[in-house]
């Protein structure tokens, strides 16, 4: 089996972002990036079903601008095979991205494709299953379990009620939660070793998918700050304003 | 002109958010029509038609929508799409699952999430964990937008009497297959839309003290959250999660016991009325939201917030 992951670089999930100014959007100069950190999980999964041996190459893949590559990096680091690196300039929408992915899988084959449910910057949730809907492939979004069976998956995914299982065949698309597994960091030697892993370039423009922004943003604020509250000095005195003050008991 | 709402239900009740979801749709466009996929979900599709803001009740009614298969959901979604403006549905699980597959086939780019409808084009949106707004218009001709059930009151419940028109399925997907769901059966309120939520973190040390939590929680008929720390530590299921990626709450009250108040965290409560932190750190981020802070030990303090409450004569419920 082949499995392709799909990894994408964001500002690092420690960072308290600042939003520009002119409201044109959010300071990304001089900010610690990383990996989006369900996409860690995605790649972690596909490492492990390969140790299990039911995987034979594990591919990973970024879509941005040239730093993008470090995600790819990152990957091949705990134990991607190879990457591919899609360049694109500018900051483009989920579908763009799908159509992007969708080209490389009818380049690639993969059985399988993973990626995080949702990145964390644009907070979308939106490529894995826009993927499978343009493959016309299975879909198990939001994995916090998944069993590979022979030519199926079983999927339990993570919902607002509690869980549920699936299964779905090969090909699939899947996407992963933050439960699904523990990500592993990368040792030294393996670092040192994925600098010599290959990595193609590609650009989006080549690949003859439209990737123009169907969506403008108009503008990006602050959201209204919270009133700052006061410290209590014991419970009577918050039972007493949460009754009295406060009105809400 | 003409809104396409998409039902959550479990082929007997609709789901309390397609009520939220449906506020924010009748604000897009008054034209609003709901679609109902289900089996033998005949009570759902006559309770949507007494919702006085619902123009037209679509029901299609098979075995093969017993179970939410976002593959089954998109075939018939598309088959009724062409008459529709904007196809939309609560920005929960269920509508997280199923809308980016309708929208690639529309080959519309889906607005995610939206906190407020602007125009019938223009929505705010929160991007990163709520820390920051977007404003986005969409270009598209057919709109996909999922819409954040606790930014919108739910919809009035009874007074109209919408048509009901029977519609037939679309073909089944063969390639997935549901297998069981694992619901966690409580008779507290639904922490989606309850009035008062207590969320317990990695403070609560492990799973059996959750008890201090749901004592208080049954006292206030309050719905119980938690941080990623302790759904992640096996404290407490996954359902129960606050935060960027679990679910949002905004309750009258939220007492947040043991949670150091990471950003994402915060994403999912910061919103709510009224905002309890207690926590021994006193440096805790979670203080910089909170109305009323306490700096002291949960073990300490959860026990005397419940003999406290145990004295008053009246709790609202």
């Amino acid at each position: 089996m082949k499995i392709l992951v799909a990894v994408k670089r964001v500002i690092d999930y420690n960072v308290q972002i600042r939003v520009k100014e002119d409201g044109s959007g959010i300071v990304t100069d001089n900010v610690k990036m990383s990996t989006n950190p369900p996409d860690d999980n995605a790649i972690e999964e596909a490492v492990k079903i390969k140790e299990a041996g039911k995987a034979k190459e594990i591919v990973a893949i970024t879509i941005g601008e040239e730093k993008a590559q470090e995600t790819v990096r990152k990957a091949l680091a705990v134990g991607a095979d190879r990457g591919i690196h899609v360049k694109v300039d500018n900051v483009i929408e989920p579908l763009a991205v799908s159509k992007i992915l969708k080209k490389i899988v009818e380049k690639e084959n993969p059985d399988l494709v993973f990626m995080g449910k949702q990145a964390i910057d644009d907070d979308c949730n939106q490529t894995g299953q826009m993927l499978a809907a343009l493959l016309n492939w299975p879909q198990a979004t939001f994995a916090s379990k998944i069993e590979v069976k022979d030519n199926v998956l079983e999927v339990t995914r993570e919902i607002d009620e509690g869980l549920e299982t699936i299964e779905v065949n090969v090909p699939a698309i899947v996407t992963c939660d933050l439960r699904l597994n523990e990500p592993r960091y990368a040792s030294l030697p393996n670092i040192m070793k994925a600098k010599k892993k290959p990595i193609e370039q590609l650009n989006a423009s080549d690949l003859g998918v439209d990737i123009n922004p169907r969506i403008e943003q108009i503008k990006v604020e602050e959201p209204p700050k919270r009133k700052a509250g006061i410290k209590v000095a014991s419970v009577e005195e918050l039972v007493q304003k949460l009754k009295n003050e406060a009105k809400v008991i | 002109m003409s809104v396409l709402l998409i039902a959550e239900h479990n082929n007997k009740e609709v789901r309390p958010f397609t009520y939220n979801a449906i506020t924010a749709a009748s604000q897009i466009n008054e034209e609003l029509h709901v679609l109902v996929l289900g089996h033998q979900a005949d009570d759902v599709a006559k309770s949507l038609s007494e919702i006085p803001n619902v123009k037209k009740v679509i029901h299609v009614d098979n075995e093969i929508y017993e179970n939410y298969i976002a593959e089954n959901y998109a075939a018939a979604i598309i088959k009724h799409a062409e008459s529709y403006s904007h196809i939309v549905s609560s920005a929960n699980t269920f509508g997280k699952n199923l809308m980016p597959r309708i929208a690639a086939l529309l080959d519309t780019s889906q607005v995610s999430d939206i906190i407020k409808v602007i125009s019938e084009d223009t929505f705010l949106r929160p991007i990163y964990a709520g820390n920051a707004f977007a404003t986005v218009k969409s270009n598209d001709k057919k709109k996909c937008v999922t819409i954040r059930p606790t930014s919108f009151d739910p919809a009035d419940k009874s007074g109209g009497s919408a048509e009901i028109t029977k519609s037939d399925p679309a073909e089944a997907s063969s390639s997935t297959k549901f297998l069981k769901k694992e619901e966690v059966k409580s008779d507290r309120p639904e922490l989606g839309t309850a009035r008062i939520v207590i969320s317990g973190g990695r403070g609560m040390q492990n799973g059996e003290n959750f008890k201090l939590i749901s004592d208080i929680a049954d006292k206030l008929n309050a719905a119980i959250g938690a941080s990623r720390a302790a759904v992640d530590a096996g404290y407490i299921t996954n359902d129960h999660q606050v935060g960027q990626t679990g679910k949002v709450v905004v309750p009258d009250l939220y007492i947040a016991v043991g949670i150091s108040g990471a950003i994402q965290h915060l994403a999912g409560m910061k919103e709510s009325k009224v905002i309890v932190a207690i926590n021994k750190d006193g440096e805790a981020p979670i203080f910089s939201v909170a109305d009323y802070g306490l700096e002291a030990d949960l073990f300490e303090a959860l026990p005397q917030f419940l003999s406290e409450l145990n004295k008053l004569n009246t709790i609202q419920k």
